[in-house]
């Protein structure tokens, strides 16, 4: 990585503005939040927009709303402002969790939420100029036959093994959020879980976004109000690490049991993967030592790992137990 | 030379020692010697500077008219140059400059060894143009077969990477084979296994570049270096100068680690490039470039057996090892001769494994934590044998009397006595179960004859020391402030410190952790000589001797006529010139305590059983280095080596991809250094030793303390989980397998 090809830029102070700097290809504009993501693909010259268009001049798209709640939180709100909320951290422990526990410090500081979502798989074949993989037009998935100790465990018919990277889109999953979509030609929601799209679907994009799209707001439902939420996250290094295994749940318990659970497993797959069949056995069944370790055996249940990533298995099934049974102390409040 | 008795050695063993130093030399400081500032905590002389940003790296030098080169390198781990167009590059705006890597007459047939390997540079106004300059050059590429990996390159069908018939290159095994293989056959326990590490790239924060500025016939340099001297000679010989029309200055470096010596094929490049836009130029490596193709620390395959008898004395050692440093040699494994093994009960066979990657340069105790993290998990591993305590095992086979005071100092502070008797047999918190383990280690660094050193007192009491080697991080300039003010009676920031510059007298390169035992003797002397210059001058003045006379505590003064004393600065009056200069060269070194110095390290981890994180929870280094110069900065410097001996226990790993002969990782996100959350608390013990062999006794301290820490780590992982970890880096994902093949185990 080296220095930034040449591009233009402009300030766009309202999302109609920013719309209306958008153009019909990836490669004509590039929304610019934090920059976090961007910057390092514009650098390593995987992606080399004409244009930037600068978000963080529009001053509408920042905010955090819990009303009735709901909480509706701006795209360009930071991890570090998510994490520091004192209303969400009672209320939706797992998502300041999450927020809380991506990057670094000064990192948290800059990325945007909604930069969190957009952003580009971490898997060092893609993120090299070196490795014309498949995600960049190429040929083939270098990871698949290569150094794979960090990509999915879940690749059953995908043709390309990346893992989602963001942490922010593991707990939305579990709190079943709903994105809202702006184009010049109008607004669409979009389930968060349909919002991630499979290689076998589409292996250019990890999205359903166009070129013309902005996300305008992140909708958490009234109906997640009141559930008891976690978010555990296992890392090699303490200072600073993506996940090797992350694991976002979000719960609907009375008295000791759960009555419906949403279980999210991150680094697991290309999108951040829901444990259904682990959701289901849960139903109604008491949250205890035995049933958290059925539930994180029946979470890995269909996973087929590659060469080096087996140790996922195991340590999938550990950290979806603790999380299920972190949930008794992070109920909300 | 009159013959002197000086007292060596520490408070747990001393002797006394004739020397015969040149009349020139200073007195010699022995055990018995009361210094004022050496030895003591001074602060770095130059931190402020470092931490409030005026400290101006090679990287912050900024010239008017100055250009940015950039390196075109091999995209392929083995290619033969077809064709080069560089005409579309040398079209491109602020593009002013282009140099070959190899002879040019060579296209058509050169052959390019790794992925990484240079081809070209550019120079332009700006590293963007630069950089897409790099990018239009067209390159017609033959891709050749290649191998990146140990075991691949040792299979007989493999690719071959230099010329020559094999890719291993065996050295002549040391020892008898049939002999040591008796000794262990009739031993009464022994062990053996194999163990591997990986290659470790240096990653100094500060990556390796220059800027060179044409200056009337010659060159101005500015480098990253640990050589300012060696860059001098390399670029000077290089373009046919002579040394003197090659200036070298290297003020602050970003560390080295042994990956800095000399010009580098970026330094000779960024030269050409600068004489022939007559500009100049400044060339800094990226962080991928520092990964690929300036140097590593091999990996190593290494297969040991270690016997011992029924009273727990070691009776032989057989250490087989491969390792590869790329397209370079140098991947020997030192298992050093720690414990009482004699050379006939010693078996060593190395070998250098050819690769197409980048090549090895010496890192930190080159071959030393390779074959410490075998030799010290070996001992482990028969201590358990043996039904022995690791450390009373290790007590019986080691004579050294240092290194035993040592191993009971840091047994005492991390509390020995309270890990796991039975490995993995430790009170568990849940899944996290704690252990401790030790490793020992020697180094040696005595230093040499290398050094001259200039020392200049002014009329107005100003002090000066001028030494031209540099100060890589170490605190090296804040020693020559430390030696200057005892000899002068002075305070450290009393007096001023210039060094890296290859203007001043002459200094070795960093290495070996050879440059304060190095220089430390010819600056004392130096000072030694300016301040009998200054009693001369009183001697005149008071009517005394030059003998009569002494410096302390800021004073200079007659000790049996209280009437003659002065402040240091009012005695400086006496002067006639303007200033006086003493300047030495460094003396021989002659007898010592010992020839090595010695060390040892004892940790404390908690594993998590079920995820196979690892967490340092505490760190004890115990350590010699002759004199302690600055107990401050020996501290660092101790501290520095367990992080980055934790680090390379944990973390660090150059991850090459086999089928594409290319890094994965050649950057700071996936290549995984120890962060702050993950450094344990650490106790860094020196020993003081008083080592003779010279006026100050110093020895190295810069390598040593890396050695041990993952050897250490090692064992107290196993004395946690009863599972031992043969390889390196030590990841969840062993550890789990690990488990999980002991699970198998009991079960099976
Ligand atoms: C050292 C390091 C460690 C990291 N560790 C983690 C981690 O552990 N977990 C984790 O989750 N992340 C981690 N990250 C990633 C980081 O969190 C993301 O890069 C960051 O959140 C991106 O946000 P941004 O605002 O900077 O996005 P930008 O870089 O500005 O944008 C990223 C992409 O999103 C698009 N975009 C931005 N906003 C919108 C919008 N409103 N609508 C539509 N498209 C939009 C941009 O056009 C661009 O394509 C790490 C990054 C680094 C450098």
């Amino acid at each position: 990585m080296s220095s930034l090809p040449v591009f233009d830029y402009v300030n766009a102070t309202s999302p109609a503005e920013a719309m209306g700097q958008l153009g019909a290809g990836w490669s004509e504009a590039a929304l610019y939040a934090g920059g976090v993501d961007l910057l390092d693909l514009m650098k390593e010259r995987l992606y080399e927009p004409k244009k930037l268009v600068n978000i963080k001049t529009a001053p509408s798209l920042k905010y955090i709303k819990v009303e009735n709640g709901e909480v509706r939180i701006g795209p360009l709100v930071t991890l570090a402002e998510i994490a520091a909320h004192p209303e969400l951290q009672k209320s939706h422990p797992a998502l300041a969790r999450a927020a809380g526990k991506a990057a670094t410090p000064q990192i948290r500081n800059l990325a945007t939420i909604g930069g969190n979502l957009c952003q580009r798989p971490r898997c060092w074949y893609f993120r090299s100029e070196d490795f014309p993989c498949m995600r960049k037009g190429g040929e083939k998935c270098f990871a698949k036959e290569g150094e794979n100790r960090y990509h999915a465990i879940f690749t059953e018919g995908e043709p390309c093994v990346i893992v989602h990277p963001s942490a922010a889109g593991v707990a939305l999953v579990a709190f079943g959020a709903q994105l809202k979509i702006a184009s010049s030609s109008g607004e669409r929601t979009v389930d968060i879980e349909k919002f991630f799209v499979r290689p076998k679907d589409n292996v250019r994009r990890e999205n359903v976004l166009g070129p013309k799209d902005l996300i305008t707001e992140i909708v958490i439902p009234a109906s997640a109000a009141g559930m008891a939420s976690a978010y555990i996250k296992i890392r090699e290094k303490q200072s600073y690490d993506w996940p090797l295994a992350d694991v976002a749940v979000v719960a609907k318990l009375s008295g000791a049991n759960v009555e419906a659970c949403r279980i999210v497993l991150g680094s697991a797959a290309p999108v951040p993967h829901r444990a259904t069949e682990a959701e289901e056995f849960l139903k109604g069944k008491p949250l205890n030592e035995e049933n958290a370790a059925r539930a994180g055996e029946l979470a890995v249940k269909d996973a087929s790992p590659l060469e080096q990533n087996a140790y996922k298995v195991p340590l999938f099934k550990t950290v979806v137990r603790r999380t299920l049974l972190a949930l008794k102390e992070t109920k909300a409040s | 030379m009159t013959e002197k008795t000086v007292r060596v050695g520490f408070s747990g063993d001393s002797k006394e020692l004739k020397i015969n130093p040149p009349d020139t030399s200073p007195p010699a400081w022995d055990l018995d010697s009361k210094l004022a500032v050496v030895g003591t905590n001074v602060p770095r002389v130059d931190g402020p500077d470092k931490v409030t940003g005026r400290a101006k790296y090679t990287y912050d030098i900024n010239l008017p008219g100055m250009l940015y080169g950039r390196i075109l390198r091999s995209p392929h781990a083995a290619a033969i140059v077809k064709s080069v167009d560089t005409a579309a590059a040398m079209k491109m705006p602020g593009v002013k400059a282009l140099v070959f890597a190899f002879d040019e007459s060579k296209i058509g047939e050169k052959k390019l060894r790794y992925a990484g390997d240079e081809i070209l540079a550019i120079a332009a106004d700006s590293p963007e143009r630069a950089d897409d300059a790099v990018r239009a050059v067209k390159i017609e590429y033959d891709p050749q077969p290649f191998v990146v990996d140990l075991d691949d390159a040792m299979k007989a069908d493999a690719p071959i990477v230099n010329d020559g018939k094999s890719n291993v290159r065996g050295k002549n095994p040391r020892g008898d084979a049939a002999a040591v293989d008796a000794k262990l056959a009739g031993s009464s326990k022994k062990i053996e296994a194999t163990f591997r590490t990986q290659v470790q790239t240096h990653s100094a924060l500060e990556t390796h570049g220059l800027v060179v500025a044409p200056d009337g016939d010659g060159i101005k340099v500015w480098a990253s270096t640990q050589g300012v001297f060696s860059v001098r000679d390399g670029l000077s010989s290089n373009l046919g100068l002579k040394a003197e029309q090659v200036r070298v200055i290297s003020t602050f470096v970003g560390g080295g680690f042994g990956a800095k010596f000399g010009p580098g094929v970026e330094g000779v490049l960024c030269t050409k490039l600068a004489r022939q836009a007559n500009a100049p130029v400044k060339l800094m490596l990226t962080r991928k470039e520092e990964h690929l193709a300036v140097g590593n620390r091999p990996n190593s395959l290494q297969k040991v057996k270690l016997g011992a008898d029924s009273t727990g004395k070691l009776t032989a050692i057989s250490a087989t090892t491969f390792g590869t440093g790329g397209v370079g040699g140098g991947a020997g494994c030192t298992i050093p001769a720690i414990y009482n093994l004699n050379r006939d009960a010693t078996y060593k066979a190395e070998s250098d494994v050819f690769t197409n990657a980048g090549s090895s340069a010496a890192m930190r105790a080159p071959g030393h934590p390779q074959g410490i993290f075998a030799m010290e998990q070996s001992m482990d591993m028969l201590a358990y044998e043996l039904g022995l305590d690791p450390l009373e095992f290790r007590m019986l086979n080691d004579d050294n009397p240092v290194r035993r005071a040592q191993f009971n100092l840091g047994a005492k502070e991390i509390g020995w006595p309270n890990r796991p008797k039975v490995a993995g047999g430790g009170k568990a918190d849940g899944p996290l179960k704690r252990g401790m383990g030790v490793a020992g280690t020697l180094w040696y660094a005595g230093g040499g004859k290398d050094a001259k050193a200039d020392v200049e007192i002014g009329k107005g009491g100003e002090v000066t020391v001028y030494q031209g080697a540099q100060d890589i991080g170490t605190g090296f300039k804040t020693v020559l402030a430390i030696l200057v003010a005892e000899e002068l009676g002075l305070k450290p920031e009393d007096i001023t410190v210039r060094a890296a510059d290859s203007r001043f007298p002459y200094g070795p390169g960093s290495g070996g952790s050879t440059t304060t035992p190095t220089v430390a003797p010819a600056v004392h002397a130096a000072a030694y000589a300016a301040k009998r210059k200054l009693f001369e001058a009183l001697a005149t003045t008071w009517q005394v001797k030059p003998d009569d006379i002494s410096a302390k505590d800021g004073k200079v003064f007659v000790a049996s006529d209280p009437s003659k004393s002065l402040p240091f600065k009012k005695a400086c009056a006496a002067l006639t010139a303007d200033k006086v200069t003493g300047s030495a060269d460094r003396e021989a070194n002659y007898d010592g305590y010992r020839g090595n110095t010695a060390g040892c390290q004892f940790a404390e981890v908690e594993v998590d059983t079920e995820t196979g994180v690892v967490r340092v929870l505490r760190v004890v280094a115990v350590q010699d280095a002759g004199r302690i110069i600055n107990k401050l900065c020996s501290e660092s410097q101790i501290s520095g080596g367990v992080i980055q001996g934790l680090s390379y226990a944990l973390f660090e790993d150059r991850i090459m991809d086999k089928s594409a002969g290319k890094m994965v990782n050649a950057n700071f996100m996936e290549y995984k250094i120890a962060g702050p959350k993950d450094c344990p608390e650490i106790k860094s013990i020196v020993l003081d030793v008083a080592n003779g062999r010279n006026s100050v006794g110093a020895m190295g301290l810069g390598e040593a303390p890396v050695i041990p820490t993952a050897a250490a780590i090692a064992n107290a992982i196993y004395n946690a989980i009863g599972v031992r970890i043969f390889e390196l880096p030590m990841t969840p994902d062993k550890i789990i397998a690990a488990l999980a093949r002991k699970e198998g185990a009991k079960t099976a």
